[in-house]
């Protein structure tokens, strides 16, 4: 056993390679066998992944799921903010520069819409939840926009830890929504092109969710709904602790 | 060379990323503000130009390529270290605001897709 731990402890960014490829070709035989690819492979392996990410969670107790499990931890790199963020640049290869420009416009609006309507949203929930400090109102409406912005804006106004964590949680409720949910209602809202991927970006905004729903939709949406969300979580830490805490505090 | 495509994506990144943390200071957020966006427009800049075809054609191309393919494998690892366990201890409150929220962003998306496409016809 000590042999195995010392390999894969050393090697861990290595043997990260090698799992998450035996759960990308699992998926895709399963997509393929069980599904008759109506369900994209790379869907699957990303629900599989979130099911890793449970279990690591309850089992280790930590905030990295399946990348808290010591033989596991080259995840917690292969799968980091610096990893995520090289691979998706990547995908703007080849894009046009027509099609950014096509849906400039509406990509910008999108991202102020997007954070607007998110953090209204999770403002009204927790007003009907019975909160009525504007503190605590304006870090759980910011919670909803992504698990990024809740803390910033909790902090910068002073809200408790305990709604603080509740902010992060709504957001990650979010980013794991998208991932799950995007490929299943993608049909529903016209989610096919770059225009409309664009605006899909920039409305989420959350960009591990955006990334992986994406993703699992049509890799070659990837790159025009990642530009615009990554301007998204920007936006919400500006918005939050300034205009959208005045305007909660002035109703309130 | 392979290395030179993934040279011209790494400095794409730090080039961005700077960028991006410089408007976030300018701001005054703690936050890198659309660095990866930024990022990706010079690797579109890049090659859609006959200047870096060097670093983007051939060989060099397909280092970029290779992170490219990269990117699913690299999202569903990044799936995997989600706190997933954290996201369903945050009590209803956090799952109704996180449900509602994506639901509705959901169905705004075909509503602003239109304003785009409105827009582009009427410049046409």
């Amino acid at each position: 056993m000590d042999i195995f731990e010392t390999v894969f402890v050393r090697n861990s960014l290595v043997v990260a390679f090698a799992v998450v490829g035996i759960t990308i070709w699992i998926s895709y035989v399963l997509a393929d066998k069980l599904t008759a690819g109506r369900i994209h492979g790379s869907a699957i392996a990303i629900a599989l992944g979130l099911l890793a990410a449970y279990f690591g969670g309850i089992a280790t107790g930590g905030s990295t799921g399946a990348a808290d499990i010591a033989l596991l931890g080259g995840i917690g790199l292969m799968g980091g903010g610096m990893m995520r963020d090289f691979a998706i640049v990547a995908t703007a290869f080849g894009v046009q520069l027509s099609e950014l420009k096509k849906a400039g416009v509406a990509g910008v609006i999108s991202i102020f819409a997007g954070v607007v309507v998110s953090f209204i949203i999770g403002a009204v929930v927790a007003i009907l939840f019975g909160y009525t400090d504007p503190a605590a109102i304006t870090t759980i409406g910011s919670g909803a926009v992504t698990y990024i912005v809740g803390p910033v804006t909790g902090e910068a106004i002073g809200a408790s830890d305990t709604v603080i964590t509740l902010s992060v949680a709504a957001g990650l409720v979010k980013s794991i929504l998208v991932m799950i949910g995007t490929p299943l209602v993608a049909k529903y809202i016209g989610l096919n092109n770059p225009q409309s991927a664009m605006v899909f970006g920039g409305l989420m905004g959350t960009t591990s969710g955006v990334a992986a729903g994406l993703a699992a939709t049509d890799p070659k949406l990837v790159p025009y709904g990642a530009m615009t969300a990554t301007f998204y979580t920007g936006v919400g830490c500006l918005l939050g602790p300034s205009i959208l805490f005045f305007i909660v505090s002035a109703i309130y | 060379m392979i290395v030179y495509g993934v040279a011209l994506l790494s400095g794409c990144l730090i080039l961005g990323m700077l960028i991006g943390e410089s408007i976030g200071v300018f701001l005054n957020v703690d936050a890198n503000v659309g660095g990866v966006g930024i990022a990706m427009i010079f690797l579109v800049l890049a090659s859609n130009s006959e200047k870096f075809k060097a670093l983007t054609e051939g060989a060099a191309g397909s280092g970029i390529k290779f992170w490219s393919a990269m990117y699913i494998p690299i999202v569903v690892a990044m799936a995997a270290r989600q706190d997933v366990a954290g996201a369903t201890e945050g009590g209803l409150l956090a799952v109704v605001a996180g449900v509602a929220a994506v639901a509705v962003s959901f169905a705004l998306v075909p509503v602003l897709s239109k304003i785009g496409s409105s827009a582009a016809t009427n410049e046409d």
